[in-house]
């Protein structure tokens, strides 16, 4: 555990080091601030309503912005062939694996908690729902961590960061259309109704629906776990793998 | 200390390492030899966990790479073929993180990185972002990491690669200062590297292991060695003829007043003392008459025929 803390602390530190970081939170406060504010017509709903004009949007913005914050994290240790070092130092690999995850997952929290204006707005115009805000942001938190988790497996196939990218997004992309109430519609006009759900049950969309209405399912938060394991496992598989 | 056994590795048709077993002991530098592309990479990666042998395997102090991969790395300091690093950590961050990893903390930890960076002359650089560093710096920051933990095994892959004369001769310093405590490997294409700090030297050819001795073992296996050079003070026809005739003699080599004279296959004469007779007879005016101890860089031309000679460094 130490060893994934000094892994985590060095990745995380690695990402504010880089301008990319700084960009990256600017274009995700905007973009969120956008979708909110002006698509979303925040002031003109008034209602104190977070999870159709804020949260609703993060399933979309996560999709492009999460590949390109997890699209370094193999990728680059192994065009620069740090990797080398990395893997030869007395750590095993889940240590690694779960050491840049958590370095990856945090700055997305960090990313998260500065939306925190949004809620202080809402608060200021209504009197929120306090449940369904912490239970938007636990939601969204998840979220982060699976698309995240999706990323990282892209990255150990590559050493390229764009293929990586691209990579994940796609993946993302289909795993959260399949639930997607009117890519689901479509389905449902041919298909049997029991395998729309089976295919409905493993996107993003239905489990992240629930939590942002703030309320907490086990089964949704078993759903979001069981996809992080299932990634960061086949990563490292594939990290065995190019042994 | 590091006992390697028919270790193998393939990527897909390529055969990179075939077969290899060795050992290395403690106080020894053994140099690891062969042209590029031979496998002396593929064959440290191996022994350091980061690839996975096809077959076969290795131990370093007893602990075996496959069964108890984190004992052995603990053993072990290694410094990759090209020094890769961090770019964007400075020296002294770039070390305290490779000092965690390695289980210390706290003021142990700051002594250790303290005592690299100065054991690699690093103090002017320490600041400095490694990525901004020449390749010289940059090879003693990656060496500093290495020796960080003080290991009993230490692997190098060309570490002198890229370097100018001064640097080269620094980190050859370095590593001779090391070697009475420790077992090291060092891997080179530069022959002269094999005199100038290896005790034991392994030449690999192909994926294979193709010999395996002392710099001395390994030149008497050269024609120069045992060969007979004598300088005149100008050309002497007839010279090379008469020389060629002693019995003692195989073949000899004229350029200009120089003439080596190869020793002959089975008789087993003394081909020095033959030679200074037959020049006592003839008084030839003569400026230098010396046995040549083989050249090593003639031995491995031979033994790793078939691979790309242009690439023999
Ligand atoms: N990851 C890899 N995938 C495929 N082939 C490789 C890989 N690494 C090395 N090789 C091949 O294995 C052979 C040995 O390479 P290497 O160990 O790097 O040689 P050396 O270090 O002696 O120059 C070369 O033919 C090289 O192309
Ligand atoms: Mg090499």
């Amino acid at each position: 555990m130490n060893a994934s803390i000094t892994i985590a602390k060095r990745e995380l530190k690695s990402y504010f080091e880089s301008p990319v970081a700084y960009v990256f939170l600017v274009v995700f406060l905007m973009l969120t601030g956008f979708l909110t504010f002006y698509v979303s017509s925040y002031y003109e709903v008034r209602q104190a309503d977070l999870s159709r004009s804020f949260f609703i949007w993060h399933p979309w913005v996560y999709l492009l912005l999460v590949p390109a914050a997890s699209m370094r994290l193999w990728a680059e240790e192994r065009r620069a062939g740090t990797i080398e070092l990395l893997l030869t130092m007395p750590v095993t690999m889940l240590q690694a694996i779960v050491g840049k995850f958590l370095a990856a997952w945090v700055f997305l929290l960090i990313a998260l908690a500065l939306t925190f204006p949004v809620v202080c707005t809402t608060a200021y115009l209504g009197a929120p729902d306090v449940g369904a805000i912490i239970g938007g942001y636990l939601g969204s938190a998840l979220l982060a961590g699976t698309y995240l988790s999706v990323g990282m497996l892209t990255s150990a196939t590559t050493r390229n960061q764009v293929i990586s990218f691209v990579l994940s997004l796609v993946i993302c992309l289909l795993l959260l259309m399949a639930g997607w109430p009117p890519v689901t519609e479509i389905f449902a006009k041919w298909a049997p109704d029991w395998l729309v759900r089976c295919v409905a049950s493993f996107s993003f969309m239905p489990h992240f629906d629930s939590l942002q209405r703030g309320v907490l399912d086990l089964r949704d938060l078993a759903y979001y776990v069981s996809v992080m394991a299932f990634m960061l496992f086949g990563t490292h598989l594939i990290l065995e793998n190019r042994k | 200390m590091i006992e390697v056994k028919d270790i193998s590795k393939r990527f897909g048709a390529i055969q990179a390492v075939d077969n290899v077993s060795f050992t290395a002991e403690q106080g020894e530098i053994l140099g690891f030899l062969g042209p590029n592309g031979a496998g002396k990479s593929t064959t440290m990666r191996m022994i350091t966990g980061f690839l996975a042998p096809s077959s076969g395997t290795a131990s370093v102090c007893g602990h075996d790479i496959l069964t108890a991969p984190v004992a052995a790395k603990r053993q072990i300091g290694y410094l990759p073929e090209n020094a890769p690093a961090y770019a964007e950590m400075t020296a002294t961050s770039f070390l305290q993180f490779a000092g965690e990893l390695r289980g210390f903390g706290g003021a142990e930890l700051n002594g250790k990185v303290e005592a690299a960076i100065e054991r690699c002359r690093l103090e002017k650089v320490r600041n400095q972002s490694v990525g901004t560093l020449s390749k010289g710096y940059k090879q003693r920051v990656c060496f500093a990491q290495a020796v960080l933990h003080d290991p009993p095994v230490l692997i190098m892959d060309e570490p002198t690669d890229g370097l100018d004369p001064n640097q080269k001769h620094i980190v050859r310093t370095m590593i001779k200062d090391m070697a009475e405590k420790k077992t090291i490997i060092i891997s080179t294409h530069i022959l002269e590297e094999v005199d100038a700090v290896c005790s034991r030297a392994i030449i690999i050819s192909d994926g294979r292991l193709v010999a395996n001795g002392t710099p001395e073992e390994l030149r008497s296996a050269s024609r120069t060695h045992g060969a007979v050079e004598v300088v005149f003070k100008e050309p002497v026809a007839g010279a090379a003829g008469a020389l060629r005739a002693l019995s003692s003699a195989d073949d000899v080599d004229e350029a200009g007043a120089k003439c080596t004279v190869y020793k002959g296959g089975q008789d087993g004469g003394d081909l020095f003392a033959d030679v200074a007779k037959l020049l006592r007879e003839k008084s030839w005016p003569m400026i230098s008459l010396r046995t040549l101890d083989g050249r090593l860089d003639e031995v491995f031309q031979n033994l790793t025929i078939g691979d790309d000679l242009s690439r023999v460094g």
